[in-house]
């Protein structure tokens, strides 16, 4: 373990904005693109529904 | 092995194959991050040098070789679409090409918040950065092009143009701390030379690494799916799959 305390956890060595923001940063990233591709589909499947109750 | 490929060629075949791969990798990557995570914030020592900024690298380098990886695949299967004119290669293209600009866009963000603390800029015209950057005009060219296209299969057509021509940045940026002074350190790792780091920080490295790869193809798997409903919904089989897919699916 390489830390003394939690605090000294979430300061990293007083790097605190530089890791949490690059580390934050991605995960943001990843979540967004998740959730959107999760509405892109339902959209797709909606609108194909659509079209064919149409006929 | 004998595997019908041809079968799985074919969108209506490989939509339902890839809905059921997806959780696979999905969980292969959640699996390899929260390991890979652990080893680089509890595991991996401090640096010497860097202290904890350097905890960056489990982010920066992960998405970098991310955003080279992915468009070296993107361009393989553009160029099997150009020679077999065929529509599943030319989709899966498509489909990595926004995840592969999403790893570039964090490589440069993330390598802009190490080199502030670490270089003392945000930004500097280095070879290695530039053509980074140019990795991501390149991803950003791609869709752009395809999207401003309205027959898909012209815009397959020029997107594989695109996405061929530029391969030749890749190696430019693999190799630009080798051929000019740049500010960006060497390779952490390179074939054929003993990584220049400890173990733990390797493996942390490459857990991630391996975590965003099967993200990747989480991801790819459930773009290309929405591409195939939303190219090919007139056809037949896409009814189907609407109508059996109940509710709001």
């Amino acid at each position: 373990m390489q830390w003394s305390s939690w605090s000294a956890f979430f300061d990293m060595g007083g790097y605190a904005f530089y890791v949490w923001f690059s580390f934050g940063l991605t995960a943001l990233c990843i979540v967004w693109e998740i959730l959107a591709l999760r509405k892109r589909s339902a959209v797709a499947l909606n609108l194909a529904k659509l079209l064919a109750q149409d006929k | 092995m004998n595997i019908n490929w041809f079968k799985y060629s074919s969108p209506q075949t490989f939509y339902p194959l890839a809905g059921r791969m997806i959780p696979w990798f999905a969980w292969a990557a959640s699996i390899f991050a929260v390991i890979g995570l652990y080893i680089s914030f509890f595991i991996a020592p401090t640096d010497f040098q860097q202290g904890e900024a350097y905890r960056i690298i489990f982010v920066h380098v992960p998405a970098a070789w991310m955003s080279m990886f992915i468009y070296m695949v993107m361009a393989g299967w553009a160029a099997l679409g150009l020679s077999l004119n065929a529509r599943l290669p030319a989709m899966m293209a498509q489909a990595l090409a926004p995840t592969g600009a999403i790893f570039t866009l964090l490589a440069l963000v993330t390598g802009s918040f190490w080199g502030k603390p670490m270089w003392g800029a945000w930004w500097v015209w280095d070879a290695r950065l530039t053509s980074e950057l140019i990795l991501l005009f390149l991803y950003l060219g791609f869709i752009a092009l395809q999207s401003s296209i309205d027959d898909p299969r012209k815009a397959d057509k020029a997107g594989a143009l695109l996405a061929l021509v530029g391969v030749v940045n890749v190696p430019i940026i693999y190799f630009s701390v080798k051929w000019w002074n740049t500010l960006h350190q060497g390779s952490t790792i390179s074939m054929g030379a003993a990584p220049k780091m400890v173990t733990t920080m390797l493996l942390g490295m490459l857990l991630m690494a391996l975590a965003f790869w099967m993200y990747t193809i989480a991801v790819a798997l459930m773009r290309v799916r929405c591409i195939m409903l939303e190219r090919e919904r007139a056809s037949d089989w896409v009814k189907e799959r609407s109508l059996s897919a109940g509710g709001n699916a």
